[in-house]
């Protein structure tokens, strides 16, 4: 198979759009080509991401229309939905065609636009994605899921609240830090769980998730250019290398697995990345989870490899996944404080990662940064993909 | 106010005693410490210039709550609405937000309204909890009738206390039918959504003295999505 490098990358700022959703697209898209330099090499194809377009935008075959409105024909163009792995599925999809030889020059965009609609909607639309029979009729929400799951956690390896409370607060410190991130707020430990009046700031979602333990609902679209040597070779900037990608699935319902605590489909996927980029979890300079609730984040990174089972929240206490840790983890302020735009978000958390590797990631710049990972978590668990990325000296 | 005109007294709508919202401080999300307190007429003229900006923003529906806000507060300011009263939200002196109601009588009060400036810290849900409390504990009222004009609001309001319906009764605001906020729903939900001490430190009091306002085009961004930016 042929190599395939990151070459360019863009995205817009996550929030609130008031842009049309192929408009948003086309943003984060000019950003990546523009960051690309590509000049008269052409874009093959575009791949783009999305999860509620069609249910809450109205709008399908994002791929076609992204292609148009950037005047990119006769692109070949596909949409993929694989629930809020789209992003990182679809970044899956561009590297299989250029390794295949069916490409040469990618744009992968995700995009979503969640905030047409209201909180209620957004959920719900999101928790279209658990079981039909066995979650979702019982009302099963994401929250819902996290919050159980956070409860066997705590009991199984000690987690508390102040270390769920410990990673909000080092991803909305490293937010503060991003020009894209949604949420440009500092948040305190008293503020958010030991002072009285934390239980109005922080009220209960999904026991004993916190409002600050969960991530906020976004707009927002990211997009890479993804090119093969012959290409890269070519371009002045700095290669990254997408070093290896795992996918594995678990089942549907949580509760038909014989460990919920265990994010089997993470471990197969990370272990599958590390082993096609030919490294190990000890070789990663920095990392983007996806902490969609805070106790993601944890558990990510035990099941990825970055620590033992039932001591990541150790890790954190120490400080290891600060900036300037050992393993820093969601420099990008994570989908905690940059956002979630649910399609978008398996793309931007690669935004963030090349942006790192090139040594552009001002004002939050992981220190020698040379490879790096990506976790994008699917359903609750039942769909990962696992992204190994490395700096190539030219 | 200085002398008053025998016209202008026939103007003025009569007033009750009202007892003053004593100050409290609570600490927000952020770490910082929200000062909420009483303003009086003098301190108008300040919010007005903070609520000016928003009188065009759509989103969210600032532009009908700054719009109706507006003009109560002119009218608490030159005496043309009955017993208002007006509670402002400092961080640091600068306005995160204001609330403002009056009195139905001595029973019965009615909420106008909450305008947040400084998004994403519950501001709004302090504020809104103050003046309940205000109501019900220092006024000593049996309710407060309720109305949203914002989704949000509804939310806030409607469903996390949660409110009564008491469709019967037409609100000020519009005429649509009123929720009620009665004592029991009050202390019910105190535990949870009213918070906040007592007495202010001094210092903390002193820097809230002087109502400041964030800049223009503070209060615009943060209104229109950078939620709980500073400026």
């Amino acid at each position: 198979m042929r190599p395939v490098y990151i070459v360019g990358a863009g995205m817009t700022r996550f929030g609130r759009s008031e842009w049309p959703l192929v408009d948003l697209a086309a943003a984060s898209s000019v950003a990546a080509l523009h960051h690309a330099h590509l000049g008269k090499v052409p874009v093959d194809a575009v791949v783009v991401a999305n999860m509620g377009g069609g249910r809450i935008n109205r709008q399908t075959a994002l791929g076609s229309a992204l292609v148009d409105r950037l005047s990119l024909w006769p692109a070949a163009a596909e949409s993929v939905e694989n629930g809020p792995a789209s992003g990182a599925s679809a970044v899956k999809v561009g590297c299989q065609a250029i390794a295949a030889g069916m490409a040469n020059v990618v744009l992968v965009t995700g995009v979503e636009m969640m905030r047409a609609v209201d909180g209620l909607e957004a959920t719900d639309f999101v928790a279209s994605l658990s079981h039909p029979e066995a979650e979702y009729i019982y009302g099963v929400t994401l929250p819902a899921l996290a919050g159980l799951f956070t409860r066997l956690y705590m009991s199984k390896y000690g987690v508390e609240r102040k270390h769920l409370a410990m990673v909000a607060i080092k991803n909305h410190d490293n937010a503060m830090k991003n020009p894209y991130a949604h949420i440009h707020q500092t948040v305190t430990m008293e503020g958010i769980l030991t002072a009285p009046e934390s239980v109005v700031n922080n009220p209960l979602v999904a026991d004993p998730l916190g409002m600050f333990d969960c991530c906020p609902v976004s707009d927002g679209a990211a997009s890479i250019i993804l090119a093969s040597a012959e290409v890269a070779q070519k371009l002045a900037a700095p290669r990254v290398l997408v070093a290896g990608i795992g996918q594995a699935t678990d089942t549907h319902a949580v509760h038909e697995r014989q460990d919920p605590t265990d994010l089997k489909a993470v471990r197969l996927a990370s272990a599958a990345a590390f082993e096609r980029a030919g490294a190990k979890p000890a070789d990663i300079d920095v990392a983007e989870l996806h902490d969609a609730f805070t106790i993601l984040e944890i558990a990510e990174s035990e099941a990825a490899g970055f620590f033992p089972i039932g001591h990541a929240h150790k890790a954190v206490e120490r400080g290891e996944t600060k900036l300037t840790g050992k393993l820093p983890i969601n420099p990008s302020g994570g989908l905690k404080a940059k956002g979630h735009p649910v399609g978008a978000t398996g793309v931007a958390q690669l935004v963030e990662l090349v942006w790192q590797l090139r040594g552009e990631a001002t004002g939050r710049q992981v220190s020698k940064a040379k490879t790096a990972y990506a976790c994008n978590f699917g359903g609750f668990g039942n769909n990962v993909v696992a992204t190994v990325l490395r700096k190539e000296e030219r | 106010m200085g002398s008053v005109t025998d016209l202008e007294a026939l103007l003025r709508p009569p007033a009750m005693d009202m007892p003053p919202y004593p100050p409290k401080a609570i600490t927000l999300a952020s770490g910082e410490e929200m000062v909420v307190r009483q303003v009086g007429r003098e301190e108008i003229p300040t919010l007005l210039k903070a609520i000016y900006p928003l009188l065009l923003v759509e989103r969210d529906y600032y532009d009908i709550v700054a719009a109706r806000l507006y003009s109560e507060l002119l009218a608490f300011q030159r005496f043309r609405v009955r017993d208002e009263y007006v509670l402002v939200g400092l961080i640091d002196g600068v306005l995160a937000g204001l609330v403002n109601g009056r009195l139905v009588d001595g029973k019965v009060g009615m909420s106008y309204h909450t305008m947040t400036i400084r998004r994403g810290l519950r501001v709004g849900s302090h504020l809104f909890a103050a003046k309940m409390e205000y109501h019900i504990e220092h006024i000593g009222q049996e309710e407060v009738l309720i109305v949203a004009e914002s989704p949000i609001g509804f939310r806030r309001w409607m469903i996390e206390y949660p409110l009564e319906k008491k469709y019967e009764v037409q609100h000020e605001l519009g005429g649509v039918p009123s929720w009620v906020l009665t004592r029991k729903t009050y202390f019910d939900a105190k535990p949870r959504l009213v918070s906040g001490r007592r007495p202010v430190h001094d210092n903390l009091l002193a820097g809230a003295a002087t109502v400041r306002l964030p800049g223009e085009d503070s209060v615009k961004r943060q209104v229109l999505g950078e939620k709980g930016g500073k400026e």
